[in-house]
């Protein structure tokens, strides 16, 4: 697309890319050319989940998306789950249970987290597993991350926490 | 619009006709569906794009249909939505292959066609459709033609797909009876397959079909243990006795033709055909004594 630009949709606000190669990840685009780098670039194979975004109604990994085929589409970003400068209910959570070491997967298993809440306001202990079971965590050992899951699901639910 | 298509490194189809227009534009485009194969190639360099055309929001090939005894699925059904309820009751054992794919954020893209368009021995819808005999319907602008399974995938990562075509839909039969797709990998999940069995019963038939995936250059069936487990089965009680079961998996280890790489040895791959094949069996079955 060298002479030419195309238009992604990023949580909500149309970004045009130009001067781009063919075979450009959206992970790429959105870090290096879009000014998003909070989705993470690590394995590039679709393994860790680092990178996952929403695409639509779907959270995928963003390594695996050629950038180009993503127009028309809402692409939410870990930098979409929040208005700037606050904090959304599973960012909150992941604070208060501790559930963030090194943090290089917390972006990616945010995003992930906040697709399944969206689907799920009461998952059990299996289905939190399952859904986070493409984002790679080598810190916690998980623990914490589905604490921080059921209190994000309380909070959404509007229980009072204890 | 086809005028421009030329100039376009990247073609976002807008149905099939439009994708059809672009590959007859260029032949030899890629053509990306769920791109968890191709991008993984792409990302480390290992192969280079000039122009593509993204099949994965055209309509046409999205979804399902049922047609008496047969289910068409479309080339863009992901995995996830081959686990669904509805697919999953019609076909369990493709549901079970696709729950292996992958994270969840892979089956939410991958589709069936990918699958088979990358036709990869350790594709792990292949087993299963080769065992049902699936046929693809394969579509150009020039018209429409048939293809069954074991004609198409031909080799390791080859198929008889032209430039100018595409997979629209993979039909397969919706039996009666019990499924069970097994894999093994180096740990529990998201692997690639280093074995692979699907066994399906026909109950009306009073037949097993089966087949061996990731040992061997495209998917095998064991037909002599088809053959001798349809005919050991006591279909009535749903049983089987010992003997048989292990005369199966030793005649499905024999059909095997695997080979040494970096996720298994030859001897280990058709070690594992054997467990496989008899804990599927045995899934499905009761072990007899008789």
């Amino acid at each position: 697309m060298s002479n030419d630009f195309y238009t992604l949709n990023v949580n909500g606000k149309d970004h045009q890319v130009a001067d781009s190669w063919v075979g450009e990840s959206l992970l790429w685009v959105l870090r290096e050319r879009l000014g998003f780098p909070g989705a993470k670039n690590a394995c590039e194979e679709g393994e860790c989940g680092s990178c996952s975004v929403r695409i639509g109604e779907e959270v995928v990994c963003s390594c695996l998306v050629l950038a180009g085929s993503a127009i028309e589409q809402d692409i939410t970003t870990i930098e979409g789950l929040s208005a700037e400068g606050e904090l959304s209910d599973v960012q909150q959570a992941f604070i208060d249970a501790g559930a963030v070491q090194c943090g290089f997967c917390t972006p990616g298993l945010l995003v992930t987290i906040d697709d399944l809440l969206e689907k799920n306001k009461n998952p059990d202990d299996l289905t939190v597993r399952e859904a986070i079971s493409g984002n790679l965590c080598r810190c916690t050992g998980y623990g914490r991350i589905l604490e921080a899951v059921q209190m994000a699901a309380a909070s959404r639910r509007g229980e009072k926490r204890e | 619009m086809q005028a421009a298509l030329i100039l376009m490194p990247v073609t976002v189809a807008r149905s099939l006709d439009h994708a059809l227009a672009a590959l007859e534009e260029c032949p030899e485009a890629l053509i990306l569906a769920g791109g968890t194969d191709v991008m993984v190639q792409v990302n480390k360099g290992s192969l280079s794009v000039d122009q593509v055309v993204a099949i994965g929001r055209v309509p046409e090939l999205q979804g399902w249909s049922r047609e008496d005894d047969w289910l068409h699925l479309g080339a863009g059904v992901t995995y996830s939505e081959m686990m669904g309820k509805e697919i999953s009751s019609m076909v369990p054992a493709l549901a079970q292959a696709s729950r292996t794919v992958g994270s969840p954020q892979i089956r939410n893209a991958g589709t069936i066609g990918g699958n088979l368009g990358t036709s990869s021995p350790a594709g792990d819808t292949l087993p299963t459709l080769f065992a049902l005999e699936a046929v693809l319907t394969i579509r150009s602008s020039a018209g429409i033609r048939k293809l069954p399974i074991n004609q198409f995938v031909v080799g390791v990562k080859q198929n008889a797909l032209q430039p100018g075509e595409l997979i629209e839909k993979i039909s397969v039969p919706v039996l009666e009876g019990s499924q069970e797709f097994c894999k093994i990998g180096p740990r529990n999940a998201m692997v690639i397959s280093v074995a692979s069995f699907t066994l399906l019963t026909d109950v009306k038939e009073n037949q097993v079909r089966s087949c061996l995936g990731t040992v061997g250059p495209v998917p095998i069936r064991p037909t002599e243990a088809e053959n001798l487990l349809s005919n050991g089965v006591d279909w009535g009680k749903n049983e089987v006795s010992s003997e048989v079961l292990d005369a199966f998996a030793s005649l499905c280890a024999d059909a095997a033709q695997p080979i040494d790489d970096h996720r298994g040895s030859a001897a280990y791959r058709r070690h594992a055909i054997k467990i496989l094949s008899r804990r599927a069996a045995c899934r499905i079955f009761s072990e007899g004594n008789s």
